[in-house]
């Protein structure tokens, strides 16, 4: 187990490598550098040259790469050429709120998700089945953005429960108790809207993944051992039909920490996902780039999570 | 004359492990092994679960890469991979489960003129009379022509595989397990028919399977392999009646037999085998626990018996 | 006569074909006593593991009749809570593919706990120890390693071992096994009847034994009940029934497996398939279609199962004047077989 990990973590590294040396060279491909926003162009060429030279700009490239690296080692990205900021500082905010939204949304969704394809896939081909796999079929179907504005035009506007947007309300300390209320009421709406649409995969896998289970000679067995109804299904069935879904736990969990840009447009969400959008609308290039070696960096780290949860809940996987 | 002759074979392969994933020794699969079929006769390579029973059916085959050894078929030598020498035509294969064997959106027709169509240019007529006389040969209706292969039964689906087998007038049939997923009176059926086909064309026939009460009514001479090297070798008789290595009397021992009067004397054989087979198995192996060469004990009987000294 | 300790009347368990039901079990009786093996042979299709399966109340989808008495009680009438008291418990089963037949995600000693647990054993370590004592009971050297393994580090004869200690965790009274050694090794086979029969003399349970292996049957049963098409065709003491077979079909059966003294000759073919459930003629002798030599006043209409010598039964009239076809009928046979197909 210690060893499956060991080794996992191994080959993450030179991915890691290779996605810094991609985003590294993209940086390079693209127009300007760290100085062009910042000259005034009536300074003379000369002086603009010895700054260069001071900044590292004209050393070669694998130097320019090390400096990048060791740089972010210690917490320096860059600054943001649109808001003048760190470019830390401009994600850690959102990076904050897009946690929260897909914690909200990941727990929504194996909350809903499981029981949901649990009792499909147990009483597969029954009405109640029928009515769950229609859903999916249609969840499949809509666009998210569809089921985020229905909600918001329903619980926001019409039956005014909840906030139609923002992460927080206006005015309030934070630290605060209210503050942490604020922010969940404000996390209902979208968090929802992510789930009802995300929920139905997990739905289908399990279903899929129940009844194929439940056909297997070692759930025959335990019949036979007088094992009751209920602990067939959650004691030997629900486990080995779990494990693509096990699998897929790690992407999800990335996908969701990209942030969604729709559902975060609709509720002016101020998350990851705005923040890429809006970073290429302005072309601000050095946040663009730290993103997307952000989310390079969580897909590798996505795999390396799922492969972990599965060689837990899959004792075969371990061996290989 | 022979028609096939298997030198020394040896498939071995790679076990990898540790922390690197370095290969860390061979899965002797085949580890050299060596087999003379004369034309026209059958033999019954036999063995339990993992003694490269079928390793050895298919690297003859060529379907997969041999370590070690020489496989000559009349007398020309055949190669590895990318064989040089075609002899597709030639040696063909039975398999072990007809209904998964047989493509199951395919109408036999298809199935049965695929091998032709392949190998040999013919007009539809002539296929057709081709197919036609193949599906006579195995014992099949005319108009199970246009059928799929789940509208037969298995003994049905085992002719078909047999059509197919046969279409090119192979002079070697590898038949890998052809009738252990048949009931009784079915694998009768086949047997049966597999011998008149056999008769008729003259065919050799390498007889692979785990069932030696199978292996006897079929073969003249017989081979026991265990772990990968043959432990003894002869005709049916020699087997039977004289069993010479620790591992052919206790397989022998373990057959149960439907002659009720026998039971109490079998029953007491096995045990009695089993007791030798526990206390001297040791000794059939040598110091890397591999079977020893086999050694001559008459004109066709040959035993792995351990070297003294 | 001792006591029975299991004994079926007319047990009918019918599959939904296209909306219809047909018996895939057609009014089976027979008795288990306590200490004896009742073999039930068949080739596939002939109804035996559907008699299993029903005897445990393990069909999901299938309507059963008929009367199921065990140990004095009336099973078929039982819910399955109560259900779940009998089966692992005085009852169980071994089933015929021990790769698939264990959880892949559970070691060992969890899944013989569980049914210890199940039918009683209280404290947990005692569970534990237990689950490790059975697995040296089935013959596994180093049981308390194989206890912390999972069945994918386990050899196919190993975990048939395993399955056999699940079984025989709560000392069954009626111990079932449906075709035990049919995925195993000839040498392993030998060694897993051994055991089952060591356990059967140390538990005194009834053992039904579901197999198509003839060779088997003579040497563990001690009586056998031959089926064809759901029905029982023949039931005989073992010795009766290989020494004096009557039964067109047992006949034929026996006819058809190669052995000593079939070396040369040609082994015996009945003609024909098995029907399909719902194309089966059910009010004639079942075996007739494979028998077409025999004339149809030989059979009997609807017929039964009767005792013809002390213990030896055997159903329909046919077997009187009965004569496997020898090689010149068998050959013309043949003919007239695909003359009348073509």
């Amino acid at each position: 187990m210690l060893k499956f990990t060991i080794r996992r973590l191994l080959v993450t590294f030179p991915q890691l490598v290779v996605l810094s040396v991609l985003v590294f060279i993209m940086g390079s491909l693209m127009p300007g550098d760290a100085l062009s926003g910042l000259i005034d162009p009536t300074i003379p060429r000369e002086a603009i040259e010895a700054k260069r030279e001071a900044l590292g700009l004209n050393n070669p490239w694998y130097i320019q790469y090390r400096d990048w690296v060791f740089a972010m080692f210690q917490g320096d990205f860059g600054n943001s050429i649109f808001h003048q900021r760190p470019v830390l500082d401009v994600i850690g905010d959102r990076l904050l709120n897009t946690i929260w939204l897909s914690l909200f949304s990941t727990v929504l969704i194996y909350l809903l998700g499981l029981p949901l394809g649990l009792v499909s896939g147990r009483y597969n081909d029954s009405l109640l089945d029928t009515t769950i796999t229609g859903y999916t079929y249609l969840g499949f179907a809509t666009p998210q953005f569809i089921f985020g504005l229905v909600l918001l035009w329903i619980f926001g506007y019409n039956l005014g429960w909840f906030p139609t947007g923002g992460s927080v309300g206006p005015g309030i300390e934070p630290g605060t108790l209210d503050y942490v209320l604020s922010k969940m009421n404000h996390l209902v709406l979208p968090s929802f809207a992510i789930a009802l649409i995300g929920l139905v995969g997990t739905v289908q896998y399990l279903r899929s993944g129940i009844i194929e289970t439940k056909q297997k000679d070692f759930i025959v067995l335990a019949r036979a051992k007088g094992v009751n109804e209920s602990a067939v299904y959650n004691r030997h069935i629900f486990r080995n039909s779990i494990l693509p879904i096990a699998a897929f736990f790690g992407y999800e969990i990335v996908a969701l920490l990209g942030g969604s840009i729709f559902i975060e447009m609709i509720y002016s969400y101020p998350g990851m996902g705005r923040l890429f959008l809006d970073s290429i609308s302005t072309r601000d290039f050095s946040v663009a780039n730290v993103l997307i070696l952000f989310y390079g960096f969580m897909a590798i780290v996505g795999a390396l999570l799922s492969d972990i949860i599965l060689s837990i809940v899959d004792p075969r996987i371990r061996i290989k | 004359m022979t028609l096939l002759e298997i030198k020394d074979l040896k498939v071995h392969y790679p076990i990898k492990g540790g922390f690197f994933n370095t290969v860390k020794d061979y899965v002797k699969a085949v580890d050299g092994v060596s087999i003379n079929i004369p034309e026209g006769t059958s033999y019954g390579l036999v063995g339990e679960s993992g003694s490269g029973k079928t390793t050895t059916g298919k690297a003859v085959m060529g379907l997969n890469h041999i370590t070690g050894g020489d496989i000559l078929f009349d007398g020309r030598k055949l190669n590895t991979s990318g064989r040089k020498v075609d002899v597709r035509d030639d040696i063909q294969m039975i398999f072990q489960d007809p209904y998964s064997s047989l493509n199951a959106r395919k109408r036999v027709i298809d199935i049965v003129a695929e091998p032709i169509r392949n190998y040999h240019k013919q007009s539809k007529n002539e296929l057709m009379e081709a197919v036609l006389d193949l599906l006579d040969r195995v014992g099949l209706p005319r108009d199970a022509l246009y059928k799929y292969p789940h509208e037969f039964s298995g003994g049905q689906r085992q002719r078909i595989g047999v059509a197919r087998a046969i279409a090119l007038n192979p002079k070697l049939i590898i038949a890998d397990e052809p009738v252990s997923a048949l009931d009784v009176s079915v694998q009768a059926q086949v047997l049966n028919f597999m011998q008149e086909i056999q008769r008729d064309m003259n065919l050799t026939m390498m007889f692979i399977a785990h069932d030696l009460g199978v292996v006897r009514h079929m073969c003249q001479h017989i081979g026991i392999m265990y772990q990968g090297r043959l432990v003894e070798e002869g005709t049916a008789e020699d087997i039977f009646s004289n069993p010479q290595h620790i591992y052919t009397k206790r397989l022998i021992a373990a057959i149960p037999d439907t002659n009720v009067d026998r039971i109490e004397r079998n029953l007491e054989m096995r045990q009695t085998v089993k007791t030798e087979y526990d206390q001297n198995f040791s000794d059939y192996l040598d110091d890397g626990g591999r079977a020893f060469p086999l050694q001559s004990i008459s004109e066709t009987h040959r035993v792995a018996l351990p070297v003294k000294g | 006569m001792s006591e029975k300790l299991l004994e079926v009347n007319d047990l009918t368990t019918s599959f939904k074909i296209k909306g219809e039901y047909y018996p895939a079990v057609d009014h089976v009786s027979f008795s288990i006593k306590p200490n004896e093996v009742l073999a039930l042979v068949g080739e596939s299709g002939s109804g035996k593991s559907a008699t299993a399966f029903s005897l445990m109340g393990l069909h999901t989808k299938a309507r059963i009749e008929g009367e199921v008495r065990f140990q004095e009680r009336e099973l078929t009438e039982l819910s399955t809570g109560k259900m779940n008291k009998i089966r692992g418990g005085d009852m169980s089963m071994i089933f015929q593919d021990p790769m698939t037949a264990l959880n892949p995600l559970m070691k060992v000693k969890l899944q013989i706990m569980e049914t210890l647990k199940l039918h009683g054993t209280k404290s947990k370590n005692e569970r534990e120890s237990y689950a490790v004592e059975l697995l040296d009971k089935v013959g596994i050297p180093r049981p308390e390693r194989v206890a912390e393994a999972f069945p994918h580090e386990l050899s196919g004869g190993m975990r048939q071992r395993v399955v056999i200690a699940i079984a025989i965790a709560n000392r069954p009274k009626l111990l079932i096994a449906d075709e035990p050694t049919t995925a195993l090794d000839v040498t392993i086979q030998a060694q897993i009847l051994d055991l089952i029969r060591d356990l059967q003399d140390d538990l005194g349970s009834g053992v039904l034994l579901i197999t198509h292996d003839l060779g088997v049957v003579a040497e563990m049963a001690d009586r056998v009940a031959v089926m064809y098409a759901g029905q029982i065709v023949e039931v005989a003491p073992v010795r009766e029934l290989f020494k004096n077979p009557r039964h067109p079909y047992t006949r034929s059966l026996l006819n058809s497996l190669p052995s000593e003294d079939m070396l040369g000759s040609k082994l015996h073919v009945i003609e024909g398939v098995v029907p399909p459930l719902n194309k089966m003629d059910r009010d004639g002798c079942r075996f007739a279609p494979r028998i077409p030599w025999v004339p149809a006043s030989e059979h009997e209409d609807n017929p039964e199962l009767r005792e013809i010598a002390g213990d030896h039964f055997v159903r329909c009239t046919c077997y009187r004047n009965f004569h496997l076809n020898n090689e010149e009928t068998a050959a013309e046979s043949l003919e007239t077989g695909t003359g009348g197909r073509a």
